[in-house]
C-alpha cells in the first residue's frame, strides 16, 4: 500500500546553528518500507532538487547498532514499542499523517546536524568504568567457571543494550541511569566482574553526573522508551552497589 | 558523615537524602494520622491525647521538649526532603535545555509528573495547617487548649475543609510515586517480572493517609462530628 505523509523535520546546519521545523512531503510512501528507507526516499526527492539532504544517524538497519534514534512525534523510535527507528514500519502509519522528527535533547547530546546527536558522552561513561581483571592467553574452557542460568540471563538482559540514547530521550530529566545501570549491571552480575565491581559503579556514576545528565526521579519513562526492554529493575540494583560502596566500603580491604 | 557528604556529591546521594527525609516524614504523617483519629471516641479523650503530646516522653524529658524535639526533627526533614529537590529539579532543567515540539507522557503513573507542585501544594497546606490548628491565627473561633473545639469549629468553615481535602489528594498523589521510587531508591527492589510489590504498597500507603486524614473534615462537615 502506498501512502502520503506530511512530515516536520528538525534541520539544523551544524552545532551552532539555531535550528528549526521544516515541513516535506512524504509522497507514495511503501508501507513495506522501514522508517529510514522513507527518509531516504525523501531525501532522494531533496537531492533532485539540489536541497541538501536530511542528515540521520544510521548504520546496521537491523536494530542492534543503536545508532538510528530519532523522536517520532513525542516517542523515541516512533509509536512501536520495542522497535529501533530501523526496524520501525511505515505500517504504523495511516495514510494523511503528520510526523514530526526531532533529534534527542539533552544538553549531554549536543545536536551536530539535523537529526544526528553526539552520544560520545556514553562512551566516556562506559571508559570510566575501566577494565575487567581477565587473564590473557588462550579462552579459557567456557564451562571452568560455573554461573547459574538465572544470572546469566540476567546479566545478558542487561548486555542487550545498544547504547541508543532513548532511555535519555524520553527521560523527563535526561537521565542516563537505564543505560549506565545496564552497563553496571552485565559485568556486575558475573564472576568475571567481581574484582572491580564496586570501583566501577563509582567511577561510571561520577562520570554520568560529570557528562552533564540528569537525575533519576523513577518516572519509568526510560523502560517504555527502550527498544531492547532494558527494564528499571537494573536501576535499583545500581543504587544498592552504590549505597554499599559509598557507605559500607564494598569493595575496600575494611569490609572484608 | 565525609562519607555521606561523599554520596551526596553523585544525584543518587541526592535521592538518598530525599528518600530518608521523606521516611521520616511519612512515618510522621502515619503517626499523626492515627492520633487524629482519636476524635471519633470523643472530645475527653481526644484533647486527652492532645495533652499526651505536650507531655511526651515523661518523665525523661520536661513538659513540650518531647514536643519540640519532634518538630525540630521534622522541620529538619521538611528543609532537606525540599532543598534537595529543589537541586535536582535544577540540575533537570540543565540536563535539557532544548525541549522537544513534541513529547509523549510515557511515564509509568501520572502521580510521578505530579512530585514537584504536589510538593509545594503539601508545603502550602501545612503552613496553612499550622497557622490554623497549631497557632490558630486563621482560625475564626481558636481557644488554645480546646483542640477538639478547635478541629470541629474549623471545619465548619467550608472552603477549609474542601481544602484539607484537596491537601490530601496532593498528600496521596506524592505517596503513591514517593513510596515506589524511595524503594527503588533504596535499592529495594526484586524482579518486576515476578510481580512488584512495591506498587500494592503504595497503594495501600496512598489511601490509607488520604481516607484517613479526610474522615475528620468529612464527618464535620457532614455532621456526624459535633
Ligand atoms: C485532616 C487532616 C489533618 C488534621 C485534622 C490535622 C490536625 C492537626 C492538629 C489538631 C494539630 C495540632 C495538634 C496540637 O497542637 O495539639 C496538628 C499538628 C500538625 N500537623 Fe496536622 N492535621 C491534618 C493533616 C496534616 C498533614 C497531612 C500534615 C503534613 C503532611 C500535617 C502536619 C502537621 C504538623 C507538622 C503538625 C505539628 C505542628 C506542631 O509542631 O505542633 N497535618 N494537626
Ligand atoms: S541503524 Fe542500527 S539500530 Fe537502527
Amino acid at each position: 500500500m502506498l501512502i502520503n505523509l506530511t512530515l516536520h523535520v528538525w534541520r539544523q546546519k551544524g552545532p551552532k546553528d539555531n535550528g528549526r521545523f521544516v515541513t516535506y512531503p512524504a509522497l507514495q510512501i511503501n508501507t513495506h518500507m522501514s522508517f529510514l528507507e522513507m527518509l531516504d526516499v525523501v531525501n532522494e526527492q531533496l537531492m533532485e532538487k539540489g536541497e541538501e539532504p536530511i542528515a540521520f544517524e544510521h548504520d546496521c538497519r537491523e536494530g542492534i547498532c543503536g545508532s538510528c534514534g530519532v523522536m517520532i512525534n513525542g516517542l523515541p523510535h516512533g509509536p512501536n514499542p520495542m522497535t529501533a527507528t530501523c526496524q520501525l514500519h511505515m505500517r504504523y502509519f495511516k495514510d494523511g499523517d503528520e510526523i514530526w522528527i526531532e533529534p534527542w535533547r539533552a544538553k549531554a547530546f549536543p545536536v551536530l546536524r539535523d537529526l544526528v546527536v553526539d552520544r560520545s558522552a556514553f562512551d566516556r561513561i562506559i571508559q570510566s568504568g575501566g577494565f575487567i581483571s581477565a587473564n590473557t592467553g588462550n579462552a579459557p574452557e567456557a564451562n571452568a567457571m560455573p554461573i547459574p542460568k538465572q544470572i546469566a540471563d540476567r546479566s545478558m538482559d542487561a548486555a542487550v543494550c545498544i547504547g541508543c540514547g532513548a532511555c535519555v530521550a524520553a527521560c523527563p530529566n535526561a537521565s542516563a541511569m537505564l543505560f549506565t545501570s545496564a552497563k553496571v549491571t552485565h559485568l556486575g552480575l558475573l564472576p568475571q566482574g567481581q574484582p572491580e565491581r564496586y570501583e566501577r559503579v563509582q567511577r561510571m556514576i561520577a562520570r554520568m553526573d560529570q557528562e552533564g545528565f540528569g537525575n533519576c526521579s523513577n518516572h519509568g519513562s526510560c523502560e517504555a522508551a527502550c527498544p531492547v526492554g532494558i527494564k528499571v529493575d537494573f536501576i535499583a540494583r545500581l543504587n544498592r552497589d552504590l549505597l554499599k560502596a559509598k557507605l559500607c566500603g564494598a569493595g575496600t580491604p575494611s569490609a572484608v | 558523615m565525609r562519607k555521606i557528604l561523599d554520596l551526596y556529591q553523585t544525584t543518587i546521594g541526592k535521592k538518598l537524602v530525599m528518600a530518608s527525609t521523606g521516611v521520616v516524614l511519612l512515618l510522621f504523617v502515619l503517626g499523626h494520622m492515627f492520633g487524629n483519629l482519636k476524635i471519633f471516641y470523643g472530645e475527653e479523650k481526644f484533647n486527652h491525647y492532645a495533652e499526651w503530646l505536650r507531655v511526651m516522653g515523661a518523665p525523661l524529658l520536661g513538659p513540650t521538649q518531647g514536643l519540640w524535639l519532634a518538630r525540630l526533627v521534622l522541620l529538619g526533614c521538611v528543609l532537606l526532603h525540599m532543598f534537595t529537590a529543589l537541586q535536582l529539579t535544577i540540575l533537570s532543567y540543565q540536563a535539557r535545555e532544548v525541549g522537544y515540539q513534541k513529547q509523549h507522557r510515557i511515564t509509568f503513573s501520572y502521580a510521578s509528573t505530579t512530585m514537584r507542585w504536589g510538593g509545594v501544594v503539601i508545603l502550602a497546606f501545612v503552613i496553612f495547617h499550622l497557622l490554623h490548628l497549631t497557632f490558630g491565627s486563621v482560625h475564626p473561633k481558636f481557644v488554645a487548649g480546646s483542640v477538639y473545639a478547635n478541629v470541629i469549629n474549623g471545619f465548619k468553615v467550608w472552603p477549609v475543609a474542601v481544602g484539607y481535602l484537596v491537601a490530601q489528594a496532593a498528600l496521596g498523589f506524592h505517596l503513591y510515586h514517593g513510596v515506589w521510587s524511595g524503594l527503588q531508591t533504596f535499592g529495594i527492589a526484586g524482579d518486576r517480572r515476578q510481580g512488584d510489590w512495591r506498587r500494592p504498597l503504595s497503594v495501600v500507603t496512598a489511601l490509607i493517609v488520604v481516607v484517613g486524614y479526610s474522615a475528620l473534615p468529612i464527618s464535620v462537615m457532614a455532621g456526624w462530628l459535633k
